[in-house]
């Protein structure tokens, strides 16, 4: 029996918008924002601090800053001396990382929902008490180093990435990494750190995200305690950032240690900006779920099954960005089978979409995956925190959310017709081909020599 | 202060339901109806350890054919009833366990789309030849591809030196999956998922009676299955230091040896002994020694993974390979330090606290209920595991640690893999 999707789409609005109409919202008086989502399922909380600045922010010569000061705000303040925060936090019981993104800087906590305080207290000290010590600044520039080796020199397919991001975007900072190019990160000072921490960390480029077992006036009245006597910054201008328009497709392709070629395509495609009247975004979002959203999507089926042209394939796309947005597709050639084939088979399928756009029975079951994603989201409380988190970053208020269950819903086959025909097209392709290299030179397609000592 | 952290939220508890379904399975139930989801898994005793020897790959390969067709579905109207029920289907497989996590919506008609098609590929997997074909070849590409990747090098390595014998160190080759035949896997399905060892266990929006018919309809139609006790590992092999040649930028250095299973009296003593070692994120001694005095590498870490038979404990870092060897030598320095001293006494109490008050964490989700109460089920620990888990912490002494990782964790017998560094 094929289950009723009408009974999915009610159930899943239903519970997203009854989840959604919980969250607070408050601001204080020096500007920072406060969003607090009750969640009583478990006797644990999230606390989530979102500075609006992210690598898009950086200028050339110093990419990469943005996440060398996350790391730098683990080494102490006025009051707390290096790794100090790290320490409290785990004799609480709880849990903290950070993470940069082009788009913004997240600091986080998960912690028991009575020592929510400790937390709130000491993320407010380190908004505007850090001390960047030199000493501290040059170990921490070695890690900042030893991740991008890690991440990106040693990983060809996240070197691909990059490349392709390189080649895209000719004007807009998307074009470089978020973790910096290398020797950006070799000439970088501590003064470099310290000047972006004055300059965008402030309460009033902040919104602090709280979810979990909390009664909303109880976190207003803590946030007014820690973070209400913090005083406001001038923040400087931002620039309006736009890429000119691509006309003909670009190509990239990296040489590097590998056994198969692998793929990655990018159409330049728009972000959301209005929730409530874009709906482009939402058909293409539906389109990378139909191409490559899961086994049941057409690269999965026919380039992965039938053609066997591909070990694996998938489509991506971020709905939420600061920045112009990208459809993503990727691929890894099957054994014996060229770049170029994979390549061909890849934008064929995309090509049809194009032209024909995707049946009714492939538009239902994409949707349904989307509700049922916003559903699944709902069991965790980090992952609560950053989908609202995420929206008031990028300037969207967070009560869109409400809205994207029912835009996504309302979506119909013309409109991604429309969509498809519009934006998968070769002026706006961007192609990266890794081109696979034996590890040792000398002796192709060997097994690499061991020694043992 | 003291108070807060070391005393257990009453709400942090988990009411688990057991039974034995009729067709032998073991189910495990945690009902939870604030949201409208369900997760359920079924795992066997049918990991990469029931491989033969010259045939390894055999249980991975067997667990993704199990997809690929039944007796009622294809195996792409498998993928889009799967799909069309918003449902996500993942497989789990490690050395011990092999089978499936389904997360549904609990809405009467999608769950039973998406469970009716869990249970035809677990109960009549039809293993088409041409698939067969197909998964053995991506297999292979898999194996040739993580062959270039020197983390991925590394852990093979590491695994083939601290169980030189035993089945937890085999790795799949191209040669060893040409070995399989579409009978290796029919008889590997007939004989290790058997309903006898099926683990079902259930987190979320389901009542206790339509779990039980669940259970049923995921197990019922199962043969019995054969018991086979994985053989223990034998002590430790001799000390070997491996280096490989790659052009990486960084060394990856693992050093390793078999030390814990579960249900091991000194599970405790080293979970917390581990955690001031190189267990705790951001704040443990590998990573203040390695990373945060030294800035070596971006990620250093030990961790204990307990198996049926003793698991690794297991340390790791990557660095720039000029300074590997420095970083090797640092790695081993702070290991044979913490295992002849054991931690400080303010080390272990921090380490109490952080375990016990961050225990609700481990919990605070379905999904975390779910792989917390898989366990359970297929290791066969007591029902009140996680509700003795604070309390058990908390008995820990510094005697017990100096002791457990003394007499498991001999710095002398522990197996090195650097890839990356050419001399």
């Amino acid at each position: 029996m094929i289950p009723s999707r009408a009974a999915v789409f009610a159930a899943a609005l239903a519970l997203v918008s009854a989840a959604q109409a919980n969250p607070h919202e408050f601001s204080l008086p020096n500007g920072l924002r406060l969003i607090v989502k009750e969640d009583h399922r478990a006797p644990t909380v999230v606390h989530q601090v979102w500075y609006r600045v992210g690598s898009m922010d950086e200028v050339p010569g110093v990419t990469g800053v943005a996440h060398v000061l996350e790391h730098m705000m683990f080494k102490g303040t006025r009051r707390f001396g290096p790794g100090e925060f790290s320490r409290i936090i785990a004799e609480a019981g709880g849990r903290e990382n950070a993470f940069t993104s082009t788009d913004f800087t997240v600091y986080h906590e998960q912690i028991h929902r009575d020592r929510l305080p400790l937390a709130m207290r000491l993320e407010a000290d380190r908004m505007v008490n850090l001390v960047v010590r030199p000493e501290e600044f040059a170990q921490e520039i070695k890690v900042v180093m030893e991740e991008r080796r890690l991440s990106y020199e040693d990983r060809p397919r996240s070197l691909l990435y990059e490349n392709l991001l390189a080649t895209a975007f000719a004007a807009h900072p998307y074009k470089s990494p978020t973790i910096g190019w290398m020797r950006d990160l070799q000439n970088m000072t501590w003064t470099d750190a310290l000047a972006w921490y004055r300059q965008w960390y402030a309460p009033n480029n902040a919104t602090v995200v709280v979810v979990g077992d909390v009664r909303p006036e109880q976190v207003l009245a803590w946030a007014r305690r820690y973070y209400g006597a913090l005083a406001r910054r001038t923040m400087p201008g931002r620039k309006a950032l736009a890429e000119p328009e691509q006309r003909g497709v670009k190509r990239v392709t990296l040489k590097a240690p590998a056994e198969l070629p692998y793929l990655r395509l990018a159409y330049k495609v728009p972000a959301l900006r209005d929730p409530a009247n874009d709906w482009e975004p939402f058909a293409i979002s539906l389109i990378a779920e139909a191409l490559g959203g899961s086994d049941a999507a057409r690269f999965n089926q026919i380039l992965v099954r039938e053609r066997r042209t591909a070990t694996s394939a998938d489509a991506d796309y971020e709905l939420i960005s600061r920045g112009p947005g990208m459809l993503f597709l990727g691929a890894a050639a099957a054994k014996g089978r060229s770049a170029s084939e994979l390549e061909d088979g890849m934008r064929e399928i995309v090509a049809r979409v194009a032209a024909e756009g995707i049946s009714p029975e492939e538009l239902a079951r994409a949707k349904v995956q989307r509700l049922s994603e916003l559903v699944f989201r709902r069991d965790s409380f980090f992952a609560q925190a950053l989908e609202l988190g995420e929206l008031e970053s990028v300037g969207l208020s967070f009560r869109g959310a409400d809205r994207i269950a029912e835009r996504f819903k309302a979506i119909t086959v013309e409109q991604v017709r429309a969509a498809a025909a519009r934006y998968l097209v070769e002026d706006g392709l961007t192609v990266a081909v890794l081109d696979p290299q034996p590890l040792n030179p000398r002796s192709a397609g060997a097994a690499p020599p061991a020694a043992k000592h | 202060m003291t108070l807060i952290a070391l005393s257990l939220p009453a709400d942090a508890r988990v009411k688990i339901d057991h039974w034995i379904a009729q067709s032998g399975a073991r189910v495990y139930l945690v009902e939870s109806h604030a949201l409208p989801i369900v997760d359920i898994a079924v795992e066997f005793a049918a990991g990469s350890a029931y491989d033969p020897r010259e045939k390894a790959g055999l249980a991975r390969l067997t667990l993704a054919m199990l997809k690929a067709g039944s007796s009622r579905y294809s195996e792409s109207e498998a993928s889009r009833r799967i799909a069309d029920a918003g449902a996500e289907l993942r497989e789990n497989f490690d050395v011990d366990r092999a089978g499936f996590a389904l997360r549904s919506l609990s809405s009467e008609a999608e769950r039973k789309a998406a469970t009716d098609t869990l249970a035809d590929m677990l109960q009549s997997p039809r293993f088409p030849a041409d698939a067969f074909e197909r998964e053995r070849a991506r297999a292979v590409a898999n194996i040739l591809e993580a062959e270039t990747q020197p983390d991925r090098v590394a852990e093979r390595r590491l695994y083939a030196l601290m169980y030189p014998e035993h089945p937890y160190g085999l790795s799949a080759s191209p040669a060893s999956l040409a070995a399989i035949a579409r009978e290796d896997l029919e008889r590997h399905y007939r004989t290790r998922y058997g309903s006898m060892q099926a683990v079902v266990t259930i987190v979320g929006d389901l009542s206790r009676d339509a779990a039980r018919t669940l259970a049923e309809e995921l197990t019922s139609r199962l043969a019995q299955g054969e018991r086979y006790a994985l053989a223990p590992v034998a002590p430790s092999p001799p000390t070997e230091t491996l280096r490989i040649a790659h052009p990486s930028a960084q060394s990856h250095v693992l050093l390793g040896v078999a030390a814990l299973s579960y249900g091991d009296p000194d599970y405790f003593p080293l979970l917390v002994g581990n955690y001031v070692l190189g267990g705790s994120g951001l704040v443990s001694r590998i990573f203040r020694e390695v990373r945060d005095k030294r800035g070596y590498a971006y990620s250093a870490y030990s961790y204990l993974r307990p198996y049926q038979r003793a698991g690794p404990f297991l340390v790791g870092l990557q660095t720039r390979r000029d300074q590997a060897r420095e970083a090797l030598e640092l790695a081993r320095t702070v290991v044979a330090e913490f295992v002849a001293r054991g931690p400080t006494e303010a080390e272990l109490n921090a380490a109490r606290k952080s375990l016990v008050g961050g225990f609700p964490l481990r919990i605070d989700t379905n999904r975390k209920v779910l792989e917390q109460l898989a366990l359970i089920g297929f290791y066969g620990l007591p029902l009140d595991w996680l509700d003795a888990y604070p309390a058990r912490v908390r008995s820990v002494t510094l005697a017990q640690i100096r002791s457990a990782f003394a007499r498991r964790v001999d710095p002398g017998k522990l197996s090195v893999v650097v890839v990356g560094a050419p001399d």
